[in-house]
Formats: structure tokens, C-alpha cells, sequence
């Protein structure tokens, strides 16, 4: 497990998959070689999964695209651990199953080589002795997540094809 | 206590009062996606092969990012999208060279008060001028929407930004709303309903509040909205929209913060690399030499931008070291600024105009810059990147800051050009 540590804000999409690739292929293996191209050149070769991303405040600001979350989870980063997201992503993530946690203390109290675990049913991040707790999602999103993403959770409800009128 | 727009608008959709905080679900008016249907397009078949949309008619669909197409693949992503709406029976469709999505869907009537709106574009956001909840969403989502015809929103704690007196010559809606992103921050308004007053906004045209709503984004709003007046109703009804219902909040509704700005303290602003909110007068940059000015983008591409720059360009040239690129926003404000004598002004004084659409604002083609190389951009983002190459810079202003940095070859007040 390594840690992608970038303390500083305002990580924009721009900077995670610039704008000039965003019609050429939705292939996530073309996504994964443009990775955070802007930011970490060295990002898409060196991510492994399980690897855990952490950042600063409002983390993923900018264009709605939804590449860096495709990527990120195609990758399998385990978390992304953020002072604070911006909204878009924050649901561009959900919806691809991958879990963000907002934690500034952790990443701000955060050394460079410690080794960070993450327990969702607890809602705990521990890194090294320290812990630090985070609330724990609502229902509708941890449903998403559970199911892997949000196309995978309509796909487990049957009822999405003929039409009811509340979704559970 | 009273509602704010966003609890009022959501109330109204589900038929009983929401809390702040509350998450519900909604079957939005429309669902708005670009040159991304095609990739939106390939997320149904990996739920189910051959599925139909559950509303055609709430689709709207408009090329616009990399229009004319620029390469083969492109090329074939607008085949693509063209084939989808064929099949799908999609009514609101608009073609390439017709126009910026979010200049579009107002243009085609489908922005009505009170309604709500989403859009696989963190711009989206736009529509709030008219009275509309829109706000960004991603392309999954999207796909979700085409699906289930419904979306989950929560229900985001509202700013409210008072606005009161008058603007000094030479300062636009975009200086305001750069220094209202430049006082509260990249992050400042995240995830909250942004909602403007005061006595200022009745001398706004739709135009300039179509300027301000779409920058509520890039301080992280979700959405950023205008009530309904006369000048919002002829303005629609010019459009054939008639029938709506306004929504506003209540007098005694509650608000997480309150703002006042006097637009009188504003002075011409500029939004320095890298950052939106890296906001100072343009006064304090003054001197900085240039090599493009853009003029266009869902912002600032509408006549009365294009009118503001004009004016300045006139009977003059640009700069020899400046290429000035000027997008109109839609192929109606073209033809406008045609009947006008704007268009001609504007060749005149050598600047290049190119087609209605998105342009050079994402990088993807039209005016990407060489290393080292300085635009000064009507558009809202100045990222590292962001126009195609990462060892470039943007500089973010209005029409008339950009039309006057375009004469002097470097950054310059507009006031200069006055009186």
C-alpha cells in the first residue's frame, strides 16, 4: 500500500485529466495512461491497487468529467482522503464506487512514509498510532458503493426498467 | 421560519416541506449532455443491450465542444450522437454550429422558472439566471437519469448575496462575480445554493445573469440563482416560453451566511494563473504582455459582450503581437451581431471569428497556445492546462478588459478606453 500525498487545494479535474483527452476514448486504460498527468506525471506509472490518495481542500474542483474517478477506481485506489471534495466529484466518485473520506486533521497530521489503514464499518482511519474517525455515508450512497458503483446498482434493481415510483 | 429557493423548488417537485440536509429524489425537467452522449451512450448498454431513455422528450442534446469536429474521432463520436437521436426519438437537439449547450437550451425554450435541471456540464449551473435549480452531474449519472428518468439531490444550505448599487463605467457582471469568487474562495459557496438580491439585480440584463450564474461553480456552488422580474419575462416570452411559475424564497428564510456587495466599490478585476479565485484589480497587472485575447464561451459569448467589445475595437487594430479570437455564444447572436454591423467592426479591427461553440476553452482545438504563450479569456477557468498546454498561462476578465489588453498588446483597464 502507498500513499499519494498532495497537501495542497483546489485539485481541479483539469490538472487530474486534462480537457484536450476528453473525447478521444472513454477506454479506462486509455484514462489510467493520462492519469493525473498535470499534477504527478509519475502517478499513472507507479499506482498500484490499494493505494491510497490523499489531499487537500475542495479536491476535484472544476469540469464535471468524470475520468479521474473512472481512472482512480479503474486503478484501484482504495480511498481518496481529502481536507475537504468538491461536489461534482464527490458524486462523480460515489457513482463509480469509489470511497472518499473527508478528514482534514488526518491529512494535515499526516507524515510522509506512514502506512494508513481505513475501516468503513468503524468509520476509522488509522495511520500509525493515531486514529481518526469519520461519520459514516447515507443509505443511498453507501448502497451505491456497496454494489460497486452506481450503473451496477440500477443494474441489481429490476424495477428501474419499468418504471416505479420511488426508488428504494 | 420561511424557505429558501432551493427548499421551496424541491418542496414544490415532491409535494411536501424539506429540510436542509434532506436528500430526495427527483424526476428533473431536462437532463442536458454534449459531445459527451456518445460515451453517456455506452454506460446504458452496460446495464442493459438496447435499452430505450425513459423520457426522450427530457433529453436535450447539443454539439458543441469540438465542433466543427476537429479529427476523425470526433467526427465519428457526432455520427455516433447523431444515430442516437434518430433512434431514440430525441427532440431537443442542436447541431453542430448552433451554439454553447448552455446558450442553447435557454435559446430553445426549455428554461423555464422554477424548474429543475441537470446537465453532465459543471455549468450547467447557467439556467439559475432564470430562475432555474440546474446544476452539474457527471456522465454515469447521466446515463442513470436517461434510465430511471430521476436523480437524487440533496438538499444544500443557501448563501445569500445581497447586491445594491451601480456599476462605474468600464465594470461588467463578470468583474463582480471574479471579485465576489475572489473573496469567498475556490471552495467558498461548496456544495450551497447561492441566491442573489438586492436592488442591483433589476438593472441586470439576462445576459449579465447568465455571466454571474455560471461562475457560482467555480467557488463551488451548486447552483446560483436570480428571481423572476419583467426584463425575465420578456426575455422568455421572446422565446415562446409563456407558462411557469416562478419560485423565490421567503422573506424570513434562513441563510447559513449573508453577503452585501456595493457594485460601486467594484473596479475592472482579472483572475491571475492558475487559480479562479487568484482574483486582483486589473490595475495591479497592468503591463503584462499578451499574445491572445478570447472572446466568447458560455461566460461572456452573448451580443451584449460582443456589443462591449466592439465598441472598444472599433475604428482600431489589434495589436500586431495579438491573435483576438471571438466566439459568438450562438448562431442566433452571429446573425444578430451580423445585422448589427458588430461582426464587421470586429474583422475590421483583425480580429478572427470563429464558429459558435465551446472553442478554445477546453484545449481540445481553435487557438491552443505554444509554451510560455499568455491568453487573457472572457471564459471561467484559467487552470494549468486548461487551454491545452500546461506551460501556458490564462488570464481571466471581461469582454471589455479583453478587448482593450487586445489594442495595447499587454493587460490593460478598459477605463482607459472610456470618455
Amino acid at each position: 500500500m502507498k500513499v499519494f500525498y498532495y497537501n495542497q487545494d483546489n485539485i481541479n479535474t483539469d490538472l487530474m485529466f486534462p480537457g484536450k483527452y476528453t473525447y478521444e476514448s472513454s477506454d479506462p486504460e486509455f484514462i489510467k495512461q493520462h492519469l493525473f498527468e498535470d499534477l504527478d506525471p509519475e502517478f499513472s506509472n507507479r499506482v498500484k491497487p490499494g493505494d491510497i490518495v490523499m489531499a487537500g481542500r475542495n479536491f476535484g474542483c472544476g469540469s464535471s468529467r468524470e475520468q479521474p474517478a473512472v481512472g482512480l477506481k479503474y486503478c484501484g485506489v482504495r480511498a481518496i482522503i481529502a481536507k475537504s471534495f468538491a461536489r461534482i466529484f464527490y458524486r462523480s466518485s460515489t457513482n463509480q464506487g469509489l470511497l472518499l473520506i473527508e478528514s482534514p486533521k488526518a491529512v494535515e497530521e499526516y507524515n510522509q512514509g506512514e502506512e494508513v489503514q481505513i475501516d468503513e464499518i468503524k468509520g476509522e482511519i488509522s495511520i500509525g498510532n493515531k486514529k481518526y474517525k469519520f461519520p459514516s455515508l447515507p443509505k443511498q450512497m453507501q448502497d451505491i458503493l456497496a454494489n460497486g458503483g452506481l450503473l451496477k446498482y440500477i443494474k441489481s434493481k429490476s424495477h428501474y426498467f419499468t418504471f416505479s415510483d420511488k426508488m428504494e | 421560519m420561511g424557505e429558501t429557493f432551493v427548499q421551496k423548488v424541491f418542496s414544490k417537485t415532491i409535494g411536501r416541506p424539506v429540510q436542509v440536509g434532506e436528500i430526495i429524489f427527483v424526476e428533473p425537467d431536462y437532463v442536458l449532455t454534449h459531445d459527451n452522449t456518445a460515451a453517456i451512450m455506452k454506460k446504458l448498454d452496460q446495464v442493459k443491450k438496447s435499452i430505450k431513455v425513459k423520457y426522450p422528450e427530457r433529453l436535450v442534446i447539443v454539439l458543441d465542444h469540438i465542433t466543427p469536429a476537429a479529427n476523425s474521432s470526433s467526427a465519428e463520436n457526432h455520427k455516433q450522437i447523431r444515430g442516437f437521436v434518430k433512434e431514440q426519438g430525441i427532440i431537443h437537439f442542436s447541431e453542430v454550429g448552433q451554439g454553447i449547450c448552455h446558450q442553447r437550451l435557454p435559446e430553445m425554450g426549455l428554461a423555464k422558472p422554477g424548474s429543475i435541471i441537470v446537465g453532465s456540464d459543471s455549468h450547467t449551473c447557467t439556467y439559475g439566471a432564470l430562475n432555474v435549480f440546474s446544476t452539474g452531474i457527471d456522465r454515469t449519472e447521466a446515463a442513470a437519469i436517461w434510465i430511471t428518468g430521476q436523480v437524487w439531490l440533496k438538499t444544500p444550505h443557501s448563501f445569500k448575496i445581497n447586491l445594491t448599487g451601480k456599476f462605474n463605467q468600464g465594470v461588467y457582471a463578470k468583474d463582480l462575480i471574479l471579485h465576489i469568487i475572489g473573496k469567498l474562495r475556490a471552495d467558498g459557496a461548496n456544495y450551497r445554493s447561492v441566491e442573489f438580491h438586492g436592488d442591483a439585480i433589476t438593472k441586470f440584463s439576462i445576459s449579465d445573469r447568465m455571466t454571474i450564474s455560471n461562475m457560482v461553480v467555480e467557488m463551488g456552488g451548486k447552483n446560483g440563482v436570480f428571481p423572476v422580474d419583467e426584463q425575465t419575462k420578456e426575455w422568455l416570452s421572446k422565446r415562446g416560453v409563456i407558462e411557469y411559475e416562478p419560485v423565490w424564497a421567503d422573506q424570513d428564510a434562513e441563510y447559513e451566511k449573508e453577503f452585501t456587495f456595493d457594485l460601486s466599490e467594484v473596479e475592472p478585476q482579472i483572475a491571475l494563473p492558475h487559480s479562479v479565485d487568484n482574483v486582483k484589480p486589473v490595475s495591479t497587472a497592468k503591463g503584462i504582455k499578451i499574445n491572445q485575447g478570447l472572446i466568447g464561451t458560455c461566460t461572456n459569448g452573448r451580443i451584449e459582450d460582443l456589443r462591449i467589445s466592439a465598441k472598444i475595437l472599433k475604428g482600431k487594430k489589434v495589436h500586431k503581437d495579438v491573435r483576438l479570437l471571438i466566439l459568438p455564444a450562438s448562431a442566433q447572436i452571429y446573425q444578430q451581431a451580423i445585422s448589427e454591423g458588430i461582426l464587421s467592426d470586429l474583422v475590421q479591427s483583425g480580429a478572427v471569428i470563429l464558429p459558435p461553440g465551446c472553442g478554445p476553452c477546453l484545449g481540445a482545438h481553435q487557438g491552443v497556445m505554444a509554451d510560455g504563450e499568455v491568453t487573457i479569456s472572457t471564459a471561467n477557468r484559467n487552470f494549468k492546462g486548461r487551454m491545452g498546454n500546461k506551460l501556458a498561462f490564462i488570464y481571466l476578465a471581461s469582454p471589455a478588459t479583453v478587448a482593450a489588453s487586445a489594442l495595447t498588446g499587454e493587460i490593460t483597464d478598459p477605463r482607459e478606453f472610456y470618455d
